[in-house]
């Protein structure tokens, strides 16, 4: 099987001011483009060559996982902004949001905390577990949660090279502006 | 895959047996300890040239960002999770030494303040060269300057994520190259890469992202331009005598 990078579902400046274009430039043209490269660059010859990308997050190891969880990873990060969408939860999720964190705003604080102090390359994220109960996980550098069984919802790509150029060491900042680009029915959708 | 798995292989293949701390207790290896060899506190070091020294290989905005807001950072932090602890008064290089035991605050931030320490100083922007006996010895391990150059980039660019790329001396006074993942460095108990550091390389997205953004190889072959052989020639001299 060829892996495609999946085409961006807005335009490369629709983010801005959060995101700018020139870290989409990067970021999915060359970052996401490169582990799709090198996925379709390693599989040829092994019991992964036909494989779809779940069954290498859950079942490959090295460079294969790596560059296969990475596609995935940034599919998903990437297809859960829009310029125009709606910034808070509602309905269901919403009321999951708030029976598991309290409300809203505690969910984000403790999403953050997760971001911001993971340590090095990786992802945080909001999943779903087998009983639908929500929680927050870290994932170091390609980690998906599809290898434990969750179903991830939200996720927040905090390898440094995700907001390098636009907001340099200061990860906090893009954390802040994170939120601001969601469409969360997009989210809504996942759940 | 095959070539992948023969590379990993060879890079477990040279993990060193560890050195006591104790043998590391030198200012040249433990910035916290004097020249009679005891603790003398922490200190967030004076960059040894100015910003643009390295220009154009490593570029002014990036030295400033890297030395004053990452350094630093990690120097804060590291303090902030010694201080008021036993762990206050204890020399750097046996902090490393069991830092399987010890909080990962101390192992991440005393990690990223350390290695960007002897990063700084393994760079220059003058024109140094590495010593006779320090080519000799890596001709000896390696094959030949070419072969060795070849593994140390293949270290810097295989490394997944944040991490260093080393030159490193074993307790049998042998020479290989390898990677740590995050600040991780080869004094630490908790790394598969274990011995004396010669030669550091920060290969963290921050070293380079500015400057060189996606192409990591293309800051790895820049870096050989700014290396301080001078530096290098010292720790090997200084790591044959431990």
């Amino acid at each position: 099987m060829n892996h495609k990078l999946p085409k961006l579902p807005y335009e490369k400046d629709a983010l801005k001011p959060y995101i700018s274009e020139e870290t989409i430039d990067f970021h999915y043209g060359k970052h996401h483009q490169a582990y799709v490269d090198k996925l379709n660059g390693l599989i040829p010859g092994t019991q992964f060559e036909d494989a779809g990308l779940e069954a290498i997050i859950k079942n490959a190891d090295g460079g294969i996982f790596n560059n296969g969880a990475q596609v995935w990873n940034h599919s998903f990060y990437f297809s859960s902004f829009s310029p125009e969408g709606r910034r808070e939860p509602s309905g269901e999720l919403s009321d999951a949001i708030n029976g598991t964190f309290g409300s809203f705003e505690k969910f984000r604080e403790e999403f953050n905390k997760s971001a911001a102090t993971l340590f090095g390359s990786g992802w945080a994220w909001l999943v779903k577990n087998k009983d639908g109960k929500l929680s927050i996980v870290q994932k170091s550098n390609a980690g998906n949660p599809l290898r434990d069984g969750l179903t991830p919802l939200l996720t927040c790509d905090v390898w440094e090279h995700a907001y390098y150029i636009d907001y340099r060491n200061k990860r906090p900042d893009y954390l802040k502006s994170f939120w601001e680009i969601i469409d969360w029915d997009i989210i809504a959708s996942r759940y | 895959m095959e070539r992948r798995k023969f590379l990993s292989t060879v890079g477990l293949g040279a993990v060193a047996v560890a050195l006591p701390h104790e043998l590391l207790a030198t200012p040249v290896f433990d910035f916290s300890i004097d020249d009679k060899g005891n603790f003398k506190g922490h200190e967030f070091p004076e960059l040894p040239y100015s910003f643009d020294a390295l220009e154009p290989h490593i570029d002014k905005m990036t030295m400033e960002i890297h030395y004053d807001r990452h350094h630093r950072g990690y120097f804060k932090k590291f303090m902030a999770a010694i201080e008021g602890t036993d762990h206050a008064s204890t020399p750097m290089s046996k902090l490393f030494a069991g830092v399987s035991k010890l909080p990962t605050g101390i192992r991440n931030n005393g990690g990223g303040f350390y290695n960007h320490t002897l990063f700084w100083n393994n760079m220059s922007g003058k024109k140094t060269r590495p010593s006779d006996k320090l080519k000799k010895a890596i001709e000896d391990a390696f094959g030949s300057w070419e072969k060795f150059r070849e593994e140390f980039n293949r270290a810097a660019a295989t490394r997944f994520g944040s991490g260093w790329a080393w030159l490193v001396m074993d307790a049998k006074k042998k020479l290989f190259v390898g990677s740590t993942p995050n600040q991780d460095n080869p004094l630490m108990d908790v790394s598969e890469l274990r011995g004396t550091p010669l030669l550091a390389l920060d290969v963290w997205e921050h070293a380079y992202y500015l400057k060189y953004q996606n192409k990591r190889p293309d800051y790895v072959s820049a870096f050989w331009n700014v290396i301080n052989w001078d530096e290098v020639n010292r720790r090997f001299d200084k790591a044959l005598e431990l």
